[in-house]
This record gives C-alpha cells, structure tokens and sequence, in this order.
C-alpha cells in the first residue's frame, strides 16, 4: 500500500488555496467582507456556462464560470429544478477537472516491451489505431457461419461509455456494431 | 426510474435498499427529506448503518446477499393480512393468470432443471392459454392454479422465524418494515422502493429487483407519484449508454442483437417475427427495427437487402458479458480492445486477474482524463514487468465534460444539456471527434476493398461532416429520427414504420428533436407544470413521459384512484387522458375500448408480471446463498443460484468459510466516485478522502486484537490487500443460523495512480455473475482479517 505523500502544504500549493489564504490576510480578517469580495474577484466579468455534473446519476446542474481561458469557479444552477443550487462534494470541485495538474494534456504511446510512454501527434495515434483495428477484424472476421451471415470479429472489444455524452455513446454503438465488434460492453454491469 | 428525483418528495413511505443515497447520491436526499418534512416515512435496509440509515425513521441490518430472503418475507406478511390492493392486483397484473400444468417447486428447484447444464426448459412454466391464445384467468384468485395462488405458496415458506435467521435482522425490526412499507396498500398512499449497485450486484441480483417489482404491484404502488421502482444511477451517463445499446446483447433502445444462435434470427424477417410479441407496445417492434437499420444503412439498406439487416454482426452462441470478455482476454483470445473512460484495473471484479488479462492484448487504446490504473498496467509501479508485456498502447487525451457539448441522462431518464464552456486542456479532444474520426480514417482504409469482410463496413452510413470534427447537430437529428419522404424530422416515435420510409437511432429518444433547431435537452423553463414534473425542462424519454405507467395510478373507469395520488385520467368530454403527466399510454385509447385498461403496455397482456417465466431461475424469485457463503440454504438443499455460470480454475478461485469466515463487501463514499480516477487526480477530495480503509464492527476488532487505524489485511482466495482499520459501531455482528457471522465492508475506490493512493479493493472480488445479467457479485464475498504487524 502506498501512503498518502503529500503534506498540508502542498496540497495548499496545488489547490490554490495559498492565493485566497493571502487575499483573506491582507483584508484583515473580516471574513463576511473576506467572502464577498473574494467572490467578486472571481466570477467578475467571467463566461457562465450551464452544465450537468459529470459525477452521479441525479444530473444536477452547475454553472462554469470561465475567464482568461481558465475555470475560475463553479456553483450549483439555481434554475435547475432538481438540486436548486445546491451540490455535493464532488460537483463543488468540478473546477479542478481542469485545473488538476493530472489532466492529460498529450496523446502518448507505449511501444510493446517498453518502459516508458512517448509523446506522439494526434495524426499518427489514430492512424496507427485505424491500422490495428483493421488488421485484427480482416483476419478474424467471420462472414458466415452455418451458412447463416454473421458479420463478426470476435478479436476486438469496446468497453465504457457511461461517461460519455449520448451522441457519443451513439458514435460508439454505431462504429462498433458496424465493424462488426461483439465484445461491447459498458459500467452498466460493474 | 419509473419515477424521478423530484417526485421522491411525493412518497408516503421511501424503501431504501441496496443503496446508500445521503452519501452516494447527496442531492437526492433533498427530495427524500421534503417527502419526511411531507410526512412520509424513509426505512433503510443494509448490512452496514450508514448516512441514510442515520436519517431514516426506521433501520434493518441484513446480511449482505440475503435480499430474497427479506423481501420473501415482505410478500408473505402483505398476502397474510391482505395488505394489498386488490382491485389493482386484479386487473393490473397477471395475478388472475392460470399457470399450465408444467409448473411446480421443490426444495429450491423450478421444474425443468438441467443439471448438467444448469440451465431450466422455461416452457415448463408456461401461463394456460385459451383456444384464442389469450390467458386463461380467475379474476376471483381462488383457482390454486393462478398465479397469485402460487404466488401465496410460494412465499409462505417465508416465515419470520427462517427470514431472521437467513438474514440476520432481528423479528422486530422486520415487522417494523413491513408493517410500515405495507400500508401504502392503502388507496391515497404510495411508497417507493430506491436502490443501486447493492440490491444488482448479487448472483441473485436480478431476482432482487423482480422481489420489489413483486411487493411494489401487490400494493399498487406503481404508476403512482411518490411510487414505482427507482434505480438510482452511479455515472452520469450510464443511463444514456445503456439506452444507446453499449452492452453486447443490445442495440440502441433495447432491441435485442440478432444471434448466430437463433435459427429464426437468419433472416429480418424470421428475427421479427421471432421477437415481436403480437400485443402490447413491442408489437411495433418492426418498425423500430427496420428504422435503425435505416439510419444506419441509409441508402444501403433497402427493402431487397433485408433492410440491411446482414451487415449487423451477430454474436455466436457464447456470452460476452464483462467477466466473459475478460476471460477471453485472459486466454489471449482477444488482439484489441478500447477503453472508453473506464478503468477495470480498479473497478472490474477479480482486478487482479483483470489486469493480467491487458497483458495479452495486443493491442490497447485508452481514451481518458488521466492516466488511469489501466492505461498504465505494464508500468513498474503497477507490479509488472514491462520488458514482459507486449502490450501496445495508445493513450489519448479526452476533453473533460464541460470542455464539449452533448447531451446526458440522468437516472430519471431526463436528458439534459450541457454546453461547452471552455476549449479543451491542451490537446485534449472530445469523444464525439475522436470516434468520428476514427471512423472516418477507417473508410478511407477500406476505400475500393470488394471483399467480404470491408462490405457490412463499406455499407454503413458516417455523414457527420468529413474534417476531423464531428457536426454533433446531425448525431443528435439522427438519433431522432426523419421522414425521408419529407426529408422532415420525426414528431416521435409514433411516427416510425417498418417500410423503409423513416430513420431512428434510437427509438425509445425519437421526439426529443422534433422540428428544426428545437433540441428539447436543450429546455430550460424549470416552471412547476403541475405536480412537480416540470415538463418544459430537458426531455425525458419517453415521449416527455416523467412517471412511467401512469395509466395505473387511474382506476379501471380512468378515474384516479385517490385525489392525493392523481396523476392521469381519462377526460370523457375532451376524449383523452389528461393531468399533470404526459400519458405513458395511447392518449386518446377509451378506458372502455379494447386495451383501455392495460395500464402496463410494454408488457403483451397489459399488465405486470407477478410471475416471470422469461427469468433465467424461475418465475418467482428464491433464496439462494452467495457463490462464497457462511452458513448452508436454510430454505432448500440448492445452495447457490442454480443458473449461474461458474467460471472454474486459476480465473476465479472460490474461498471456504472454513479459510475465510467473514462476509465482505465493498461500498462508495461521497468524496470519490467509482474507481476514484476522477476524483483522486483532485487535490480537494484527495484530501478529504485520503485513504483506503476496511470498516469494521468494535466486536470483530475486538476478537482479531485490531485497534482503529491499525494497518490490516484483508484476503480472499483471490488475493490480498492492506488497508487502514477503520473500527465502527456501523457494523454489528450478524446472529444467522445460530451462529455469530461478522461482516465487513470497503470502499472500491482506491488505486496505485492519482494524488491519493491505496489498496485496490477489487483485487478480493470474485469473478461470479447474476443468472441473467451476469453483473459481478461484489457485493457478498468471504475474506478474513489480521493485523499487518
């Protein structure tokens, strides 16, 4: 088991909590006036964008403030009837979904026998993705059998989906059926 | 959902089992707490005392995998003191149905068993017909024959004494519940039965959730606001994806994937009538079909060709459920797979034979936020040798969801909008494009193939634009549906025929984009149209409809049954069901006319199914132990779900009580969601919820020498895992069968990747699925505990 390596300060640092600790400082404390004014110097002039939380099955709405090319804060929707507003922990930390330093930002590739990832174009992974996927279905596939069409490769799998938005999930249905994958499987069941 | 979060705040009487909403679903609880603040009761059944057991009026420990046995007797307490409501029983389920002679129970065995297969010949079960082919009923339920006969004799074997020794949970406690739960029989009252992953992931899951259809009909409690069965969905999407056919024996709206297996399944037309029932919704089956084929065939699919209907694959006589899928992986069966932001490393069953199971691929693509557990399987901190493991892999950045737009929906099968509100983080994509481009890539390389297998492919239709964005727009006209005789978008799926004249990608969503530039996800007036079911914002599938079944919240004469529970009726001046709800019925079918009163219309007769006999073990639900269990089948000598599959060797290791005598089961809380990729890769909640733990009861701790917060571990005959003892009076030892039975319970969440790291929970899980679903057991599994020093 591997411990938990981060002190108090660092998670300070990471989260940006060290910048609002600062502001709250040098406004002496008053923490009503604190309040207000630190959340006037976020949201000011800031995008808000409506969306539903990425995270359970309730669909509570939450506004994304954007500014500078940056999350700055998020909140709950008070329009949207189901949570009015209101959220738990994990839709109050929507933010950090982008501002993580986690976030995987490069398509990387690790070659068979490898020890490491490579950073590689866009271009390159999906052409290289299209190649192996049709050199798996054109030497598995199976047109017939028993004399009844089956149109199938039993070689390549899909599985997820139920973080995706729906038309997406179409996209996969549709591509995956279409190349003939029977190994189609999302969280439905795990 | 029949029902919908905000309707909860209708229920004279919440059963929460198998779920835990204050933690894992918070904002639910505020629809819960308004219905306590109405006067409504909330009961919490779970092995464990949690959040919601501590703002519920009444609390039950069961032991874990015991459901039936709970339940069973529910059944048997509600038929004894005829707390049911009868009129609804009668006319709204197949109560009245006589059973033909084939049917019969002995010693936890349905006829028609086959032991060497362990599968049953379902024809024995088969409902009397008539000359006619309709049932054979006796409205008056005394025929020993009905259904509701068999149904009584079934459960009177259910008595409190044998219930409380299966599942722990004292006699008192268990009159409580049922008392309470039983008086929304009550015309004017209704309860609602809420849970999740705790009631499905059982080898008798799917049993589980037919026991509560069973109570939930029996008091009348479906149709009715405040009523129904709620699933209470854990990802935001998995609602959608499971509409959208991302299982493999489904295609989009839940029509069933043609099979190798079926003879009739050969040819369209053998498919269709094979499964198209000749009364109730399905019977439009044809329609729905031949317009998926369309939309995606188009012009390829005419009515020469079938519709298209041989380039759809069709699977072989196996299963490829998830643990099947990774059994294959794991005997190199498979070259490829793609991962769609999810992470099996973490959060399949038996994980660690999961993870051994990439090794063989030849091929891996991953697309997600993070490197995740699984993306990253052959590194050194993952416990592999990647000198060892040949495994190419390509992980692409996917765009976070805020980053695109879309549409997703919720457990109330609303479907909302999100808008993109900011580009992606770095060179992050959406879903949508790399799928679409994936596709488009695709083409070109079979561009001019004439062999066989580039064909079905060639002939599949891709018009969402040719750069490498997709035209989301299109996507989602295209789930709805057009006329191609006037190139115009469908009204809904009323529209849908079988001639090759309409398109539909998804039939159960068909309406949600009825004209140009009118996307109803897109709603947003939150304005209360009455009963709480705010029409006008989002759409809910289907048709718009928020309380399914609502036809049987009306009497026989289409009159509500109680002024307090109307939600539909039949306007006799207007001539059509009116009220706060869209009819999930024919909105203009006469209660008098011909089906006027088959207030359960997916179903072929109308009405709900007390007795199942498509189920894989049987019409009635019955109680079998888990796959690894303490005690012996008080109720029969068949110990375990007589039709599961057992995967047997190295695969799935099964642990004797005798090595591991303590019930485990793994659990979510609030701060991380499932396997903790998207939430452990955040700095706030790592913090909050920085360690894998193993809860505990004072009791066990006490026998084992274990204080809080002392390192322990945990095994099974799968594997081991350390974790942090976390000591509670949440858990209590179990009195079953005349013997002290401990159980303990772990979060699922942890893994070796993120801010926060820690034992992965699933390593202990077995692999053993329901008889239906083949969803895993993680839900009930032996283990044993000791101090790691």
């Amino acid at each position: 088991m591997v411990e938990m390596n981060l002190n108090r300060r660092q998670f300070l640092k990471l989260s940006g909590a060290t910048a609002a600790t600062l502001a709250i400082v040098e406004l002496g404390f008053n923490e009503q006036k604190a309040y207000a004014k630190s959340k006037e110097f976020k949201i000011a002039k800031a995008t808000v964008t409506p969306t539903i939380c990425c995270f359970c099955g309730v669909g509570c709405g939450i506004l994304v403030h954007t500014k500078d090319n940056t999350v700055v804060y998020t909140e709950g929707d008070p329009d949207n009837p189901i949570n009015e507003g209101k959220l738990c922990s994990k839709g109050t930390t929507l933010r950090q979904l982008y501002t993580s330093e986690k976030r995987m930002t490069k398509p990387l590739y690790r070659a068979p026998g490898s020890d490491k990832w490579e950073e590689k174009d866009w271009e390159w992974m999906l052409d290289t993705i299209a190649k192996r996927t049709k050199e798996s279905r054109d030497k598995s596939f199976i047109v017939s059998e028993n004399g009844v069409t089956v149109n199938r490769t039993e070689k390549i799998a899909s599985l997820g989906g139920a973080a995706l938005d729906n038309e997406e999930t179409y996209l996969v249905s549709k591509l995956m059926r279409g190349l003939g994958v029977v190994y189609l499987e999302h969280q439905a069941r795990i | 959902m029949t029902n919908h979060w905000n309707d909860l705040q209708h229920t004279d009487c919440a059963l929460i089992m198998g779920a835990n909403p204050a933690e894992n679903h918070p904002i639910s609880f505020r629809w819960l707490t308004k219905a306590k603040e109405n006067g409504g009761k909330i009961i919490s059944v779970d092995p464990r005392y949690t959040r919601t057991s501590a703002v519920s009026d009444i609390y039950a420990p069961l032991r874990s995998g015991t459901d039936i046995a709970f339940l069973g007797g529910m059944i048997k307490y509600a038929l004894e003191n005829n707390l049911i409501h009868k009129e609804y029983v009668v006319n709204y389920t197949n109560a009245p149905f006589i059973v033909a002679d084939g049917y019969d129970f002995k010693d936890g065995l349905f006829s028609g068993y086959d032991q060497a297969k362990r599968t049953y010949d379902k024809t024995k079960w088969a409902l009397a017909a008539g000359p006619d082919g309709k049932p054979v009923t006796d409205p008056t339920l005394e025929n020993p024959r009905t259904v509701f006969q068999l149904l009584k004799k079934h459960y009177s074997r259910y008595d409190l004494d044998t219930v409380s020794s299966v599942t722990g949970t004292p006699k008192e406690d268990l009159l409580k519940v049922y008392k309470t739960f039983c008086e929304t029989s009550k015309v004017g009252k209704a309860g609602t039965i809420l849970y999740a992953m705790g009631t499905t992931q059982h080898t008798v899951g799917s049993q589980n959730v037919r026991a509560y259809a069973i109570i939930q009909m029996l008091l009348g409690n479906i149709g009715l606001p405040g009523g129904g069965i709620n699933a209470m969905r854990g990802e935001s999407n998995v609602q959608g994806s499971t509409d959208f056919g991302l299982l493999w024996d489904n295609l989009t709206g839940y029509l069933a994937i043609p099979k190798a297996s079926v003879p009739e399944h050969a040819t369209l037309d053998g498919y269709l009538k094979k499964e198209t029932p000749p009364s109730g919704y399905w019977s439009n089956r044809p329609k729905f079909v031949v317009s998926l084929l369309k939309s995606w065939y188009a012009q390829n699919a005419t009515a020469e060709n079938e519709f298209g209907y041989q380039y759809l694959p069709k699977p072989g006589s196996k299963n490829y459920s998830h643990i099947f899928l990774f059994k294959a992986m794991y005997n190199k069966e498979l070259d490829g797979a793609f991962l769609w932001g999810t992470n099996p490393v973490v959060g399949g069953p038996n994980a660690g034979k999961e993870k051994e199971a990439l090794g063989n691929l030849k091929w891996l693509v991953a697309v997600d936020l993070w490197e995740t557990e699984t993306a990253a399987f052959w590194k050194k901190e993952a416990g592999s040798d990647p000198s060892k493991i040949n495994t190419e892999v390509f992980l692409l950045p996917a765009s976070a969801s805020f980053e695109k737009e879309g549409s997703i929906s919720n457990s109330s099968r609303w479907m909302q909008y999100r808008w993109k509100a900011i580009d992606s983080k770095g060179e992050a994509r959406p879903d949508l494009d790399i799928i679409h481009e994936l596709a488009l890539k695709l083409k070109k390389l079979y561009a001019g193939d004439t062999s066989a297998q580039a064909s079905p492919f060639l002939a599949l239709d891709w018009n969402f634009g040719n750069g490498p964005e997709c035209d989301i727009d299109l996507v989602a006209k295209e789930i709805n549906g057009y006329d191609l005789t006037t190139g115009k978008l469908l009204p809904g799926f009323g529209a849908l025929k079988a001639d090759g004249t309409t398109t539909s990608g998804n039939w159960i969503y068909s309406g949600f984009y009825p004209e140009e530039g009118k996307n109803k996800s897109k709603n947003r007036d939150n304005k209360d149209t009455g009963g709480h079911h705010y029409l006008y914002w989002s759409f809910a599938w289907p048709m718009n409809r928020r309380v399914l079944y609502n036809r049987a919240a009306a009497d026989l004469n289409g009159n509500p049954w109680s002024k307090e529970k109307a939600i539909i009726w039949w306007d006799a001046i207007q001539n059509k069901w009116v009220g706060n709800d869209v009819p999930d019925f024919n909105a203009t079918l006469a209660p008098t006319a011909p089906g006027g009163t088959g207030a359960i219309m997916m179903n072929k007769d109308g009405v709900g199914l007390l007795y199942a006999p498509t189920m894989n073990e049987g019409p009635f639900p019955e109680h079998y132990e888990p796959f690894e269990s303490p005690v012996p089948n008080a109720f029969s000598s068949v110990e375990l779900n007589p039709a599961v599959v057992i995967h047997e060797g190295d695969f799935n290791k099964k642990g004797s009580k005798g090595t591991y005598p303590i019930i485990a089961t793994t659990y979510r809380v609030s701060e991380h969601w499932q396997s903790g990729s998207m939430t452990r890769n955040q700095e706030w909640l790592s913090e909050i919820a920085g360690y894998m733990f193993v809860e505990i009861s004072e009791e066990l701790a006490k026998e084992k020498g274990i204080k809080n917060k002392d390192k322990i571990i945990v095994s099974s005959a799968r594997g081991e895992i350390t974790a942090y003892a976390m000591v509670t009076k949440r858990y209590k030892p179990f009195k079953v069968r005349g013997k002290v039975v401990h159980q303990v319970g772990m979060p699922w969440h942890f893994g070796y990747k993120g801010y926060v790291t820690g034992d992965t929970a699933n390593r202990l899980t077995p692999h053993i699925g329901d008889a239906n679903t083949q969803i895993p057991e993680y839900k009930a599994f032996l283990c044993d505990v000791r101090r790691a020093d």
